[in-house]
């Protein structure tokens, strides 16, 4: 079977500066990968990748199949156009660390912009699918409200209902909690396994070690620029073969 | 002091008065109308990708904004027709006021698409909005909420400065009360009914733009 993603010897510049310098890694249908490493490893910037928030420079990231960003005309990698670029992003639902909410709308009208903008949905049947994902996170009561009524875990949750009312293929997180009051993150991360429950697939980034290790079917360590060890979480957690992931074990807090 | 005032003649004057007062008020609409539409595009052009677009914004808000405006009124008035360019002198001075404003708004709007965060934008391109849709659903809604206050004190410089169409013979308040100022010789009570005219106005329009600011600013999330 194709893998949902699929990401091959992807190299990623920022100037001068390289990211990111070959990755490779697959997540099947359902799968939950966590991408755990040290801060600056390029965690984000390889979530960034996934959905063409940042372009790369070599290498192939296919969703579904599908090679994203770039193609090739007459043996020279072209980056595609503004349509298919936004069809692309499509694909993937990603959530903010910080939440990103459009501050002028409603919950609900933050999750029906793209149902109806993007998806070409009828306004009734968008407000239909937006309340059945904002009851799912548990936020239909508070569907009229501004961002800036909620806090900051109610805002989190209207945001994952943004990302997976578009039904992608894959949802991205890039540290959906690490912006939040520590009696705010359990909320979130309870949304989250509950997705993961009902076979969603998804790539975390994460700093929460033991959410990583409970949730995940696959985690991946990275390390400047490269993933040094991937596998399943209780292989990485109890038996880390890398003295890298052995340090970086010792100094995470679970 | 024992000076007599007599408000009578200048009261009797009050439908002037008021039609000078309402031709203000339509010249600073429909100039800051004028002038937001330009502003918006100059702010536009003065963060695209083209340098020279980006310098044609620059330059525009600098030439504007270091004339005085009442150059840009004598000038298009009295200069353009020899040119050959004769406007009448309202539309010459809602030219000149327009002109004059969208630098001003063009400031303003900057100000106002650099307060959208980036992370906004990001949310737009995720859920696979394209760049228009960003900027017609995002950009601009948070970024009119944000200018808005700047906009309200911009109407209403421009309101007070409808007062120097008087010097092209435009019949707005100011134009009046000299009018009224010369027949009557009611020196004192002539300025003191304009100023405090002009003072109700601009009052009447600074609660009128709070309470819109009231609903329409946003409140830091
Ligand atoms: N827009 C940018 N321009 C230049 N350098 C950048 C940019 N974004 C990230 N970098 C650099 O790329 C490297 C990887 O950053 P990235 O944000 O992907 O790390 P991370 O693993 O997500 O770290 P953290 O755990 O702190 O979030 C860092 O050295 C960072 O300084
Ligand atoms: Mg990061």
């Amino acid at each position: 079977m194709t893998p949902i993603v699929e990401v091959r010897d992807l190299h990623k510049r920022f100037g001068e500066l390289e990211v990111l310098k070959g990755i490779d890694f697959t997540v099947a249908e359902g799968e939950v990968v966590s991408i755990i490493g040290a801060s600056g490893s390029g965690k984000t910037t390889l979530l960034r990748c996934l959905n063409l928030l940042e372009e790369f420079h070599r290498g192939d990231v296919l969703i579904g199949g599908e090679a994203i960003g770039y193609h090739l005309r007459r043996g020279q990698r072209v980056r595609i156009g503004e349509r298919e670029v936004a069809r692309q992003r499509a694909m993937t639902g990603m959530v903010f660390q910080a939440f990103n909410l459009f501050p002028h709308m409603s919950a609900l009208d933050n999750v029906t912009l793209g149902l109806t903008k993007v998806r070409g949905m009828p306004r009734p049947q968008a407000v239909e699918l937006a309340d059945h994902w904002l009851d799912r996170v548990g936020m239909l009561k508070r569907r009229d409200h501004r961002p800036s009524q909620l806090s900051g875990g109610q805002q989190q949750r209207v945001a994952i209902a943004r990302a997976i009312a578009m039904s992608p293929k894959v949802m991205l997180f890039d540290e959906a909690t690490s912006a939040l009051d520590p009696e705010r993150v359990g909320e979130v991360l309870e949304t989250i396994r509950s997705l993961a429950q009902e076979g969603m697939t998804m790539v975390l980034v994460t700093h929460e070690m033991r959410f990583a290790r409970d949730v995940s079917d696959k985690v991946v360590f990275m390390e400047d620029g490269r993933i040094a060890e991937q596998g399943p979480p209780q292989r990485l957690f109890l038996n880390p073969e890398s003295p890298r992931l052995q340090a970086f074990l010792k100094t995470s807090s679970f | 002091m024992n000076y007599h005032f007599n408000f009578a003649p200048i009261l009797e004057q009050w439908p002037l008065l008021l039609s000078g007062i309402g031709l203000g008020l339509l010249l600073a609409l429909v100039s800051i109308a004028i002038g937001s539409v330009l502003g918006l595009v100059v702010a536009f052009a003065s963060r695209a990708p083209s340098r020279w677009l980006r310098s044609l914004a620059f330059t525009w808000i600098s030439i504007l904004r270091n004339l005085p405006i009442l150059v840009i009124v004598l000038f298009l008035f009295f200069g353009m027709p020899q040119l050959g360019l004769s406007l009448d002198k309202i539309t010459s001075f809602v030219v000149a006021l327009s002109l004059y404003a969208s630098a001003y708004m063009a400031e303003v709007f900057r100000g106002g698409l650099l307060s959208v965060p980036q992370g906004l934008v990001e949310a737009g391109q995720a859920i696979g909005l394209t760049s228009l849709r960003i900027k017609r659903y995002i950009v601009l809604p948070i970024m009119f909420r944000n200018a808005l206050p700047a906009f309200g004190n911009n109407f209403i410089s421009l309101f007070k400065d409808t007062s120097l169409a008087a010097t092209i013979a435009v019949p707005e308040l100011t134009f009046y009360a000299r009018k009224i100022n010369s027949e009557t010789f009611r020196v004192i009570e002539v300025w003191l009914v304009a100023s405090l005219l002009y003072i109700v106005c601009c009052y009447a329009i600074t609660l009128v733009l709070r309470a819109m600011e009231k609903r329409l600013v946003l409140e830091k999330a």
